[in-house]
């Protein structure tokens, strides 16, 4: 198991956003979480990034059996989780190439690897860019800043490239991109596909379901996954909207 | 507040590492200020009359002025009675090499990271080390010597070039200027001296490391740097100091005077103690630095990197009296905790053509409070003066501040002066951002605020540009909110 969520409670400012999550994720897995705005998802997401500012107040992650929760944000970066943000951060002043430096040798330290130096660290840009089809003047600027919304999303496919993560969440990387980069982006999330990587895709939209194919769909709805399925889920959710399931979470609970 | 910027705030308060306290006995006069103290402090010296006189003058214009307030922080009224004067390591033998240096000494400086042989070897530098007040020793002089370079203290300068020190001492910064710039030329002790001649471009870096020591000893300081026609020189100066807990008035003077086409670069990295947390004990650093960019074509450059001090108070200024003459301001002011850094520049346009540039970067965290304080003044005769200022602020937390404060007064219509401002804050979702990428929170700000600062640290010499880089990220480790 690479990642397993158990009854997560969390609140931000007294108040309760999570109630009860549940979510194994084992290696070579994609899985989707869809669920209407509001309903926690992005939340999830900062979580397991490591966001200080919610209170878990119930329930563990475990991350290759690891204690999740004991770890710094760093420290869950250099054991190999990933988050692509859904509002990528502006950095002014910082080069994006010296953050991006910074990052891989970070976490290759974490890892017990050594530095790469310059002329390496080139080759793994190289490498990488070709993958999301990255222009190299991006690189050359400041962290972020100025991006259009689908160059942030697609310089965070980027930077997922450059760290090797095992575990990749994209949080609505899907949103704000036209259908050209949504296909370089789903291309490139298929590139690094493995048998031991996993990715957790938070969209709401079945489009990129079409091109990165997932193995589990889960339904979050106020704080709680209340259906999950296989891929055909998704399409049904399209088709038919959040109202049903709603309807029959109403009358369980 | 989150738990975040708890930890950050805690690790902001970290202990200024350089402080203690070096063990050599000094030769120290009695507390107190006298017009017998200022003939004592000038026959110790064996200095001639005119400089005695220069002093006394100096002396008796002070003793009519009136400590100025008007810094956008505040400071008691100081007791000039309880300050010593002079003080200087028992004298010694003149020294030919670093063997005969007190080890107590290179320990010091070892302790401070800055290797001398390290130095020597992989800087080009020639070090100038102002240990209290009196220059102990001078490297790499035949050399300079041979070019018909002069770089020594102060008061071998007034030994050895008197005429040169009488004709420009004073020319820039008058022995009347302003209070502590007064007392500064009543009482002054050591400091360096630099020749550049016509038509040379000095080989390497000058160097001076300044250190204040003995326990409430005013740091007098004073520097003259003369750059004949088309010479050229670098010069830097950086300090840190100990520990103490009475605070500490430094009140430095640096005169810069380039001729026909000569051009200087004048570059700080300033660490002295800040005080505790509460800003107790740290060093007043109120300093009067000018340059006269007195040729044709001739250019001035200040870049200062200030990390230290309880209280910065210092506007590095040019005057730009040569037509085509160039005057460059680049700065970093840091303030953390309870420090306050009252800085900035004037550049004074009087020949034809002349051109300015301010750069300010002020870093803020803790309680700590910036001020930019710059005057470009366009006289009547500036034809065509040009002024581009740009004066960014960056805050860490929520309890520092950042003011400006630009005046602008042109009496020539043909000037053009630009101003540009901002004001940044390093946030917790941009430390985040970084966290989850893997750097910690230290890097993340240390990369953040070296971004901040990278046109300022352009300007810096290589090894000191790493030196500053070092220095920022200690006195702002982890200071983030
Ligand atoms: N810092 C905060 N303070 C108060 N409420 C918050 C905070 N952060 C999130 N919330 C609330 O938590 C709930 C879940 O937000 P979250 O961003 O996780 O939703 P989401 O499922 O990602 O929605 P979307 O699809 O719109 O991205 C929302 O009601 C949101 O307003
Ligand atoms: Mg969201």
């Amino acid at each position: 198991m690479l990642l397993e969520i158990k009854d997560l409670h969390a609140n931000i400012e007294g108040k309760e956003i999570l109630r009860g999550i549940n979510l194994t994720v084992n290696p070579g897995e994609i899985h989707a979480i869809m669920g209407p705005n509001g309903s926690g998802k992005s939340t999830l997401a900062a979580i397991l990034a490591g966001r200080k500012e919610y209170e878990i107040t119930q329930g563990e992650i475990l991350f290759e059996g690891k204690d999740l929760l004991d770890l710094e944000p760093e420290e869950r970066a250099g054991e190999g989780l990933f988050l692509a943000f859904q509002y990528p951060i502006e950095i002014p002043g910082v080069n994006t190439q010296i953050f991006l430096r910074a990052a891989v040798n970070a976490v290759r330290k974490y890892r017990g690897q050594e530095d790469l130096d310059a002329m390496q660290f080139l080759k793994l840009v190289k490498e990488k860019t070709k993958i999301v089809e990255l222009s190299d003047q991006l690189l050359k600027r400041s962290v972020n800043e100025g991006f259009s919304g689908g160059e942030k999303k697609r310089a965070e496919i980027f930077q997922m490239a450059m760290l090797d993560p095992k575990l990749s969440i994209l949080d609505e990387t899907d949103s704000g991109l036209d259908i050209d980069a949504l296909k370089i982006v789903a291309n490139g999330v298929n590139a690094l596909k493995s048998p031991e990587k996993s990715t957790v895709v938070i969209t709401h939209y079945q489009r990129l379901l079409d091109y990165i194919v997932p193995d589990f769909v889960h339904v979050l709805y106020q704080g709680r996954i209340i259906q999950s399925g296989g891929k055909e889920l998704a399409l049904e959710l399209e088709r038919a909207g959040y109202d049903p399931i709603k309807a029959q979470f109403a009358e369980a609970v | 507040m989150s738990t975040e910027t708890q930890t950050i705030e805690a690790l902001a308060t970290q202990e200024y590492s350089a402080g203690f306290v070096t063990d050599i006995e000094s030769e120290t006069l009695p507390r107190g200020l006298s017009e017998e103290i200022v003939r004592t402090i000038s026959a110790k010296k064996d200095e001639p009359q005119w400089l005695l006189e220069w002093r006394l003058k100096a002396y008796r214009h002070w003793l009519t002025m009136e400590e100025p307030h008007w810094l956008n922080a505040h400071y008691p009224h100081l007791n000039y009675q309880d300050i010593i004067y002079y003080s200087a390591p028992k004298p010694k033998e003149k020294l030919a090499s670093l063997d005969e240096v007190d080890p107590k000494l290179l320990e010091t400086y070892n302790k401070l990271g800055i290797s001398i042989d390290e130095q020597k070897i992989l800087a080009n530098v020639a070090v100038d080390l102002v240990f209290d007040s009196v220059s102990v020793t001078t490297t790499f002089k035949a050399k300079l010597n041979e070019m018909g370079i002069i770089f020594c203290s102060f008061s071998e300068a007034v030994r050895e070039h008197g005429d040169l020190v009488k004709q420009y001492l004073g020319s820039v910064v008058p022995y009347s200027d302003n209070y502590f710039a007064t007392l500064n030329s009543a009482v002054f002790s050591d400091g360096s001296f630099v020749y550049i001649p016509k038509g040379v471009r000095c080989p390497m870096e000058l160097s001076t490391y300044f250190r204040i020591n003995t326990q409430d000893s005013g740091q007098f300081e004073r520097t003259l740097i003369i750059a004949d026609d088309d010479a050229y020189v670098s010069y830097l100066e950086g300090c840190t100091a100990p520990k103490f807990d009475t605070n500490q008035l430094h009140a430095a003077v640096v005169e810069l005077v380039a001729l026909e086409r000569a051009q200087i670069k004048y570059s700080t990295v300033q660490n002295w103690y800040p005080g505790d947390k509460e800003g107790v004990g740290g060093i007043y650093n109120f300093v009067t630095k000018r340059g006269a960019a007195r040729g044709e074509s001739s250019k001035i450059s200040w870049t200062q990197v200030e990390t230290g001090s309880a209280i910065t108070w210092k506007y590095p200024s040019v005057l730009m009296i040569g037509d085509n003459s160039i005057g460059e301001f680049y700065s970093v002011a840091v303030t953390n905790n309870a420090q306050k850094a009252d800085t900035g520049t004037k550049m004074i346009h009087l020949g034809k053509n002349t051109r300015s540039t301010i750069v300010s970067k002020g870093i803020s965290a803790g309680q700590g409070h910036n001020s930019y304080r710059g005057l470009v003044k366009v006289m009547k005769g500036a034809e065509n003066a040009r002024n581009f200022s740009q004066c960014d602020s960056l805050l860490i937390g929520n309890r520092c501040g950042a003011h400006t404060f630009p005046y602008i007064e042109v009496r020539n219509p043909s000037a053009k002066v630009e101003h540009e401002a901002s004001t940044s804050k390093v946030g917790e979702d941009q430390i985040f951002y970084c966290n989850a990428r893997g750097i910690g929170t230290e890097d993340a700000v240390s990369m953040i605020v070296n971004g901040f600062c990278k046109e300022v640290f352009r300007e810096l010499p290589m090894e000191f540009a790493v030196e500053a880089q070092k220095l920022l990220g200690i006195s702002l480790e982890g200071s983030v909110g």
